[in-house]
């Protein structure tokens, strides 16, 4: 490049030293925790609105949740509630409060706050809404069913008996987050309870509090002083910046400008696996890759076609070149971390059995069909993938690739014939996965149940639709969970969705950061716990 | 420009004292720019929001999102006002924007006013200092190439020229990056501020106009300043050296043809110092045309290098209004093409001012 001397390099570098001067070795302040992915699905930073990744991995750090997941085992533990108990009739649920919590405004955090969160909840009626609401509670009847009887007891009342983990795993999902009432309700505008102005303020008792949000831009975190572990947070404060393209992300980590990158490709990772003074964290998260056969089509409503489609995934092939890194083989759907999971994989490439099963279905020499998919690399070359192997048996996949928003709208107007899909569950919950993959209340097309994934494929699920109800009134922790796993298993065999794999996400950091989790499949981020050991 | 300018019995270079019938001429000219102004909005505005209409693409889906029940889905589409006829909803929307309000953007979940308060200074900073850096090495390497044509020199600046057409800009801003900021560490690295700038700017900086390259300065925080700065000369001069490559070239074709011309012929006879032939002479009248040719290629990039932006995490109006399109946020697409409309028109304006002082047969 120097030999070029092109007059524009020449000047950029002369400009370039004259300015950059003391900048050569960067390191992030050892007190402040920086990270470099992309935020821009972030819509709103109110727990009663935030449904997006980003939005999830900010609210977890600066709310607290009655129920809340330990960041290090993933399973639920006491939160702002120290603890809770049900009625015989398995309908009235009563948390008792910790003692001595404080908002960061130095408020307490008292029952009557924890009742008005979730109320509020179901007022704003918001995406995120349906997970309060299943309880059976309406904007009619929520101020009643669920109050502070005091200002340490809250009561929620169901309108029928309902499994007690169910409750509780869906108490910490982002939308049951408590919020500090007297403060937000200082800047509610008209009717909106504050939606506005928590949508860029925070209002929590969590480890953070929110400094700014400059979409697509910035997320800046400030430690909360009035958390009651204040004392061990090594990280004041969290900055979260956007950077959307992976190879710019791979230089800051490099660099050192950075602490810790999101977004890497598999190539990045590799590349960066053997850079001295990086690491890589793998996390198992709640996304699944599977096929949708829609049902309305004459030839995929025939169970034997449908077997012998899941015989023509390349499981192992894929998992190990195209996704490797990314997925791991997952064939039901309750994702590996959930309670009631399963982990057997029955199905493998097989290119002879399902050729047997397309003759005895009476399509010996396959058939055409539609394939549909969002224009994204990585399912492009999925499906690239399976028209490969499924042509081995006959059968042409026409691939559909189009925009994100169109396939779903296709997808909702059960307009397609076989697509692939991802879905991420909405709480961590059996019955998040359980009621729309395997329960259809009503398979007619004036039903329109469009977020249902059975009713999209027109598949009426009428065996696991009664285990689905079965289970989530289920009181019996362990039985619960034998439900979940037989019903998958039945899936499994029967069910013309076809889970395929789920989702890997790799964090890349410096080797002196410690305690960061990306929540699995049940949490979203946790940066509180993070420590940096000085830097070598 | 009309033919009684021309015959301007006063000529050029004369103290003009302003007339009545100057005055009445000038007021007639910014009428006539507003109403061009208003007009030409108003079709933009109009095309955008049909085009927006009729793509397959649903803006109702992209708000509600993948879990919507159907009643969840009519509610949006009722609120968005998307149930209503065509006419009515182009009205109400012609109604808030006259009244500045622009809508929500779904993308950020902010005013789209707010969002494009927010993006625009930095895409001018960009492009500004991307088209200085363009004038300031397109012409002088425009005026080489000329007088040495076919020779070493015209063939260097070429090259690199072509390079720089060549050269597809999110390669070059990756590579100029890795290089810089990766290998060398003179750069800064992609973003508007490091770490330390950026709590600086976001505690102890006011904004007064939303350029972090200014507020810092009016403010009086010369460590953000010199950050900011730092962090604008790799994009910069990534951006830049498409400008002047095309700088550079159209230069060079509009020199060519002037010292082809006889006064440049007389000029020489008469003894003037070439330097002064190539520099004042010659370059004086190609400045004319090349006027044309810098506003356009600074309003293109007003418009906002996309691929840029995405490489070095800039966040700005190109980067955007692509987002929006991409996620069927209509809002925010209308806003931002209303912006770069806007900033078209002012800058032909701004063209045609630079006309009449080049160009005396212009006034």
């Amino acid at each position: 490049m120097f030999n070029l001397r092109t007059p524009i390099l020449a000047g950029s570098l002369l400009l370039g030293t004259a300015l950059a001067g003391s900048m050569a070795l960067a390191a992030t302040p050892p007190d402040t925790l920086v990270i470099a992915t992309s935020i821009d699905d972030m819509l709103s930073m109110d727990p009663a609105q935030s449904f997006e990744i980003s939005g999830g991995d900010q609210i977890n750090n600066v709310y607290e949740t009655l129920v809340d997941v330990d960041p290090v085992s993933l399973q639920p533990i006491p939160g702002l509630a120290s603890e809770w108990s049900v009625s015989e009739d398995g309908r009235t649920f009563t948390f008792k409060m910790q003692e001595g919590r404080k908002f960061a405004s130095g408020n307490p955090v008292r029952a009557q706050d924890a009742a008005w969160s979730l109320q509020r909840v179901v007022k704003l009626d918001l995406t995120p809404a349906f997970i309060i609401t299943q309880f059976g509670l309406t904007k009619e009847n929520v101020d009643q069913n669920v109050r502070a009887t005091d200002d340490m007891t809250l009561v929620i009342q169901t309108d029928r008996p309902f499994a007690p983990t169910f409750l509780t795993n869906a108490l910490t999902a982002s939308a049951g987050s408590v919020v500090d009432m007297e403060t937000v309700m200082q800047h509610a505008e008209g009717e909106d309870l504050g939606n506005k102005w928590l949508s860029q303020n925070s209002a929590g008792s969590g480890a953070y509090t929110l400094r700014s949000w400059t979409p697509n831009e910035a997320i800046i975190l400030e430690a909360n002083p009035n958390w009651d572990r204040a004392a061990d947070l090594q990280m004041k404060r969290v900055f979260v910046r956007h950077v959307a393209e992976p190879a710019t992300q791979r230089l800051l980590l490099e660099q050192g400008d950075v602490d810790m990158v999101r977004n890497l490709t598999p190539t990045d990772i590799e590349a960066i696996s053997n850079v001295e003074g990086l690491k890589v964290q793998d996390s198992l998260r709640g996304l699944i890759y599977y096929l949708g056969a829609n049902q309305n089509n004459e030839i995929l409503k025939n169970p034997k076609v449908v077997e012998a489609i899941k015989y023509l995934v390349d499981y192992e092939g894929l998992t190990n070149t195209l996704l490797k890194g990314r997925d791991v083989v997952h064939q039901s759907f309750l994702p590996q971390g959930f309670l009631g999971e399963i982990k057997d994989n029955p199905y493998k490439l097989d290119v002879e059995k399902a050729k047997a099963l397309l003759a005895e279905a009476g399509y010996p020499d396959g058939f055409p069909i539609e394939f549909l998919m969002r224009n994204e690399q990585e399912r492009i070359d999925i499906g690239q993938a399976l028209q490969g192997t499924m042509a081995q048996a006959g059968i042409t996949l026409n691939l559909r690739p189009v925009v994100g928003s169109e396939a779903l709208e296709i997808y909702r107007a059960r307009n397609h014939e076989l697509t692939l899909q991802t879905w991420g569950t909405d709480y961590p919950d059996p019955h998040t996965n359980a009621s729309v993959f395997a329960s259809n209340p009503d398979n007619s097309a004036d039903a329109k149940l469009v977020g249902n994934l059975a009713w999209r494929n027109a598949y009426a699920a009428a065996e696991t639709t009664p285990m689905v109800e079965a289970a989530v009134v289920e009181q019996d922790e362990a039985k619960r969970r034998a439900m979940y796993e037989e019903m998958q298993r039945v899936a499994q065999a029967t069910s013309p969705l076809i889970p395929l794999f789920q989702q890997i996400e790799q964090t890349a950091m410096q080797a002196n950061v410690n305690g960061f989790q990306a929540g699995g499949a049940v949490e979203s981020a946790y940066y509180w716990p993070v420590t940096k050991a000085a830097a070598q | 420009m009309t033919s009684a300018n021309i015959e301007d019995p006063r000529g050029p270079g004369r103290a003009r004292i302003p007339s009545s019938r100057g005055l009445s001429r000038a007021a007639r000219r910014v009428a006539s720019f507003v109403f061009s102004l208003a007009v030409t909005l108003f079709g933009l505005l109009l095309v955008t929001f049909l085009i927006a209409r009729v793509v397959p693409l649903d803006p109702v889906l992209a708000v509600v999102g993948d879990r919507a029940t159907q009643a969840q889905y009519e509610a949006a589409r009722v609120e968005l006002g998307l149930d209503r006829p065509l006419p009515e909803q182009f009205v109400r929307y012609v109604g808030d924007v006259l009244t500045g309000d622009l809508g929500t953007a779904n993308l950020t979940g902010q005013p789209v006013l707010r969002d494009i308060q927010r993006t625009f200074p930095n895409t001018l900073e960009l492009a500004t200092f991307a088209t200085i850096l363009g004038i300031v090495l397109g012409i002088p390497g425009g005026v080489v190439g000329a007088v040495f044509q076919g020779r070493w020199p015209d063939q260097v600046i070429r090259v690199v020229g072509l390079l720089g057409y060549s050269m597809p800009v999110f390669w070059l801003g990756l590579v100029a990056l890795l290089i810089f900021y990766g290998i060398l560490g003179w750069a800064p690295g992609p973003g508007r501020l490091d770490v330390t700038q950026q709590f600086t700017y976001e505690f102890d900086v006011t904004r007064y106009t939303g350029s972090v390259i200014l507020d810092s300065a009016l403010s009086g925080a010369w460590d953000v300043f010199r950050n900011a700065v730092a962090h604008l000369i790799l994009p910069a001069a990534v951006l830049g050296y498409f400008s002047m490559a095309y700088i550079s070239r159209m230069t060079r074709s509009f020199m060519l043809e002037q010292l082809g011309q006889e006064y440049i012929t007389a000029a020489r006879v008469k003894g003037v110092p070439e330097w002064r032939v190539i520099w004042v002479h010659a370059l004086g009248n190609a400045m004319v045309p090349l006027i044309t040719v810098i506003v356009l290629s600074y309003a293109s990039l007003l418009e906002g290098s996309v691929l840029t932006e995405t490489v070095f995490a800039w966040p700005g109006l190109g980067l955007y209004v692509t987002q929006a399109l991409f996620a069927a946020d209509f809002n925010a697409v209308l806003g931002g093409t209303l912006v770069i409309g806007a900033m078209f028109i002012v800058l032909n304006l701004l063209s045609d001012i630079l006309y009449a002082i080049v160009d005396p047969r212009a006034r």
